[in-house]
């Protein structure tokens, strides 16, 4: 009996090419923990043609916010974002890297002014490369590890 | 830069050659003012914020002496102790008041990025006077100024920074600033204090000539300007150590034997023991002299981010 290793979602949200191992990293920005109240489907270290290996993401009842999408882009900037309504790809997105992610991460040196009380939004340039890396525009630190800091 | 008037002065890396030029040339124009020999009023009534969240002498005074020189006054606080801060209030909210008391804000600040902060909640000019461990634009060009005022030039020069150059800001930004200027730079530190590699990259990517040693008799012979900073206690877990280390990297006559005869030596201030005191009556101590520029060039940039002069 041939058994799929992932099955087709009804309506949803597949985001395919993430770097292999970051999938648990996209659950993280995506805010899905032990709370979550619809199929998710991690598919990790999978064989593919233009990454050699990648990890997908399967997200049941759920589209995501253009916010989301930049969050995504940060930490795999390659992944592509597929909506799903009724079994079918309604729209399919490639992720595109922000050359600015405002209110999305937080600052990781603790002297920095953003990470006081003060009314402001978060504000890094994005540096291109692999990894992408994030310098903070008040501070000037830069953020190695995009993932760890995404809020 | 078209317009200087209302800017801000917040980090080195905002200013081109260019921008840095104009400083330097406004300034030379504001010495004899800043020494009291001719007398300005370009900034009668305007008014000169100086907010001071930390303590410092040399910022905040020379911010007053040259407000005052130029015939404005200046309000402000040198602690948060008394204001309204310590009952918890943000430094947005802090600077959105001020902006109705003054023309113009002076902000220090124990925290990065603070004054980039400030500026986006007033209208009003923001001079960065220094926060936390990040950026202290006016220093960076007093330092520019006094190179440029004692040797008649900077491009050519070979300029040697000495010192804690992995947590030393001053010597971070000014090496950022002289990257335009084609010298050739030496990074002289001990070992586990180097220049941060990305400043290293990014001013060789400017095509300056760039060498780094551990030894200061290496740098002392072909050396036009000797930037000496301060090699911090704090940062070794062991005193002895310390002392060791600091008593390596110690300007005194002897190291200067073998210096050209018109070498500058220059040293943000305070000092400890760098620079042994009895070179200070040698031609070569210029930093008294740096210390003093502080008010030419914060005169210049006060008038032209007030819109005055220029």
């Amino acid at each position: 009996m041939r058994e799929l290793r992932v099955t087709p979602i009804k309506n949803g949200t597949v985001i395919d090419h993430i770097p292999a191992g970051m999938a648990l990293k996209v659950l993280k920005v995506l805010g899905i923990d032990e709370a979550v109240t619809s199929t998710v489907t991690v598919a990790m270290h999978v064989p593919s043609k233009a990454m050699g290996w990648k990890d997908i993401v399967k997200v049941e009842d759920r589209e995501l916010s253009p916010r989301e999408v930049d969050k995504i882009a940060l930490i795999a900037p390659r992944a592509s974002v597929n909506v799903i309504r009724n079994y079918n790809v309604a729209e399919k997105h490639v992720v595109r890297l922000p050359d600015r992610a405002v209110g999305i991460l937080r600052c990781g040196n603790p002297n920095c002014i953003t990470n006081l009380r003060e009314p402001v939004e978060t504000d890094f340039l994005v540096l291109r490369g692999e990894p992408p890396r994030v310098a903070c525009r008040y501070c000037d630190r830069i953020v190695e590890d995009v993932a760890a800091a995404i809020v | 830069m078209a317009s200087w008037k209302g800017r801000d002065i917040l980090s080195i890396r905002d200013f081109s050659r260019g921008d840095m030029e104009v400083v330097l040339k406004h300034a030379r124009k504001m010495a004899p003012f800043a020494e009291g020999q001719k007398s300005s009023q370009t900034l009668e009534g305007k008014i000169l914020a100086n907010l001071f969240f930390e303590p410092s002498t040399r910022t905040r005074l020379s911010f007053e002496s040259a407000m005052i020189r130029l015939g404005g006054r200046v309000l402000g606080f040198s602690s948060v102790e008394g204001t309204s801060v310590q009952k918890g209030e943000t430094l947005a909210d802090t600077v959105r008041m001020v902006e109705g008391y003054a023309d113009a804000i002076v902000l220090r600040h124990p925290h990065e990025g603070a004054a980039r902060l400030a500026a986006e909640f007033t209208e009003r000019p923001v001079i960065n006077g220094g926060d936390g461990a990040g950026q202290h634009p006016t220093q960076t060009l007093q330092d520019l100024y006094t190179i440029w005022d004692e040797k008649g030039k900077i491009e050519g020069l070979s300029i040697a920074l000495v010192g804690d150059l992995k947590y030393g800001r001053t010597a971070h930004s000014l090496a950022h600033a002289l990257a335009g200027f084609g010298t050739s730079l030496s990074f002289v530190s001990p070992p586990g204090l180097e220049m941060p590699w990305e400043i290293i990259e990014e001013v060789k990517k400017s095509g300056t000539a760039v060498s780094t040693t551990h030894r200061l008799e290496d740098v002392v012979p072909v050396a036009d300007v000797l930037y000496v900073t301060r090699i911090q206690r704090e940062r070794f877990p062991d005193p002895q150590e310390y002392e060791r280390v600091a008593g390596s990297y110690r300007v005194d006559l002897p190291l200067l034997r073998e210096a050209k005869k018109d070498l500058i030596l220059l040293h943000p201030l305070p000092r400890t023991t760098e620079i042994d005191p009895v070179v200070d009556r040698t031609p070569y101590a210029k930093y008294f002299r740096q210390a003093f520029n502080a008010v030419p060039v914060r005169m210049a940039l006060l008038e032209m981010i007030l819109g005055v002069g220029g």
